[in-house]
């Protein structure tokens, strides 16, 4: 028998409500262990859902998510998932959101000073050791998107979900933070699955690329390969003909046999 | 140097601390608190000399300021006196109202809360209950009474359960609302993390609805404040309200006034107090 995939999605299609038309329509995509997969589409085609029957929020129609050899039915920790918007609770400090995760995931494998450790630790991981203290509503937005993937690094999980993680923040910022979840996943090795609309960071950030067409009914166009040597560096790869390629294979993807359906129309 | 002399061992700070700020002057600590307070002051003064001269006109029919000061001058100087029955001083007055708000604003609070957490998890609760609550709550508190009187035979938890009816209502639909709006986010969070059951309810629910279930309670409290004043007036007794009617039927207009200040300030001072309590236990997230 050939070797599982470690998360596999196949035939995943999701129609809402009594539509004809499905949003997404027979996703087929395998991932190993240890790949950072982005999916990348014009907004409105159907990303963000894809993620969300990976996590389990949102049933799939038809065709189904195979985790580890697991089927996914559920949400559940081992698919923590990096919300756009953060969604930290503004009524708990840094170090209490993180926490929360930990105490509901991890309690039945370590004590009470264990988990304390680990909040810490995970804290410190993303570099917000300084700001355990203090409330979501206390911090810039980069800093809270730092809780976020710090608290979803916490719950241990076999595949990590972010779903546009950077979007809503400037561009100093995001780069800083790309820098980090590429130390991150070069650090733990986590199975990464991001969904962007940045084809810069998908470039920077991805062992492969998989392209949508726009929705409704949504297919995976396109998947490249992108074999950039890792550690990246940002500067360094600007020049590099290989960047340069893979950017300008998305970009073509992207704006010219798949433009925005508004801009099409125009 | 002696040899003994330890070095005290200090943490460097990384960076050099910039020079400590002058220390402001007296004037400038005092001006934010002029500035808000003056404002108020001046009005209120303005609006008393205003009165002083309309009602010391030959027709008036109401006591101007210093004639309430000459007049109620023992009840304003001295609120604890106890001279036996209904002849006590306003804090005593007071004291009795605010005990039967408390028991009814409790009760309220936790009948509202705990109905406002169905009908805002259960369509079907929504549905049966929330045309019922919009027609009772349009009922005003005084029209309760009878029925109340009818039903309890008994002053006392006549005028409680008077107040426990004003005040429930915006209880009820705030924590409703404030659980309905709770961000599909935190939702979503709880659900990765699988918190569920009571734990999902302390953990998530109840704190992400708080600021909503404390506007409610500021709101009830308000409500609770102005129903038992004109429910005391019927039931008499010891309470605020019947110290004001009593006043008014020996024609102790100046006592009224009196009475009325306190009413208003006691009311502020309840609305207040909820904020601070709302604003500590949502650490926050409630404003003040």
């Amino acid at each position: 028998m050939a070797t599982q995939p470690f998360l596999d999605i196949s035939d995943v299609t999701v129609a809402f409500g009594r539509s004809r038309v499905p949003v997404l329509n027979g996703i087929d995509l395998k991932v190993a262990r240890g790949e950072y997969v982005s999916v990348i589409g014009h907004s409105g085609c159907g990303k963000s859902t894809l993620l969300n029957v990976v996590a389990g929020l949102l049933p799939a129609s038809g065709g189904g998510v195979v985790l580890d050899g697991k089927e996914v039915s559920d949400p559940g920790p081992d698919r923590a998932v990096v919300f756009q918007n953060h969604s930290l609770l503004p009524w708990l400090t840094c170090y209490e959101n993180i926490r929360l995760a930990v105490d509901q995931t991890l309690s039945r494998t370590m004590s009470r000073k264990e988990r304390d450790v680990w909040t810490l630790e995970n804290l410190a991981l993303v570099r917000m050791t300084h700001a355990k203290d203090k409330r979501p509503g206390e911090i810039s937005g980069g800093m809270k998107q730092r809780i976020g993937i710090g608290r979803a690094l916490a719950m241990k999980p076999k595949v990590l979900l972010l779903d546009e993680p950077f979007g809503a923040l400037d561009a100093l910022t995001r780069a800083h933070l790309q820098d980090q979840v590429m130390q991150i996943h070069a650090e733990l090795g986590t199975t990464v699955m991001m969904i962007t609309h940045d084809v810069d960071e998908a470039v920077l950030l991805s062992d492969r690329i998989v392209m949508l067409t726009n929705g409704p009914n949504a297919r995976i166009g396109e998947i490249l390969e992108v074999d950039l040597p890792r550690p990246r560096d940002r500067l360094a790869l600007v020049a590099d003909p290989r960047f340069i390629a893979a950017r300008a294979a998305v970009l073509e993807f992207l704006h010219h046999r798949h433009a925005a359906p508004g801009l099409a129309a125009a | 140097m002696n040899a003994t002399v330890q070095t005290p061992v200090v943490a460097a700070p990384a960076v050099s601390l910039p020079p400590p700020m002058p220390a402001p002057s007296l004037g400038a600590r005092i001006r934010p608190l002029a500035e808000r307070v003056l404002p108020p002051l001046m009005v209120v003064l303005a609006l008393v000399g205003l009165w002083e001269v309309v009602a010391s006109g030959p027709g008036a029919t109401l006591p101007p300021p210093s004639k309430v000061w000459t007049d109620a001058h023992d009840l304003i100087v001295d609120p604890f006196f106890d001279r036996g029955g209904l002849d006590k001083g306003l804090f005593w007055h007071l004291l009795a109202s605010l005990q039967r708000v408390a028991v009814g604003f409790v009760l309220s609070a936790i009948v509202g809360i705990a109905v406002g957490l169905l009908i805002g998890t259960s369509k079907l609760a929504m549905r049966g209950l929330d045309p019922i609550f919009q027609v009772l709550r349009t009922v005003p508190p005084l029209a309760w009474l009878p029925l109340s009187l009818a039903a309890f035979r008994e002053a006392q938890p006549s005028a409680i359960f008077v107040i426990f009816i004003t005040s429930v209502w915006p209880i009820i639909i705030n924590t409703a609302v404030g659980v309905r709006n709770v961000p599909q986010d935190y939702r979503n969070v709880a659900a990765v993390i699988r918190l569920r059951g009571p734990a999902y309810w302390v953990r998530i629910i109840l704190p992400a609805a708080a600021p909503y279930i404390f506007t409610g309670l500021r709101i009830g409290v308000g409500l609770s404040w102005l129903a038992i004043i004109a429910a005391e007036m019927l039931i008499g007794g010891v309470g605020i309200g019947f110290f004001i009617w009593d006043a008014w039927n020996s024609s102790n207009l100046s006592d009224i006034i009196v009475a009325l200040t306190y009413v208003g300030l006691v009311g502020f001072a309840l609305d207040r107090a909820m904020a601070l309590v709302g604003h500590l236990v949502t650490r926050g997230t409630a404003t003040v």
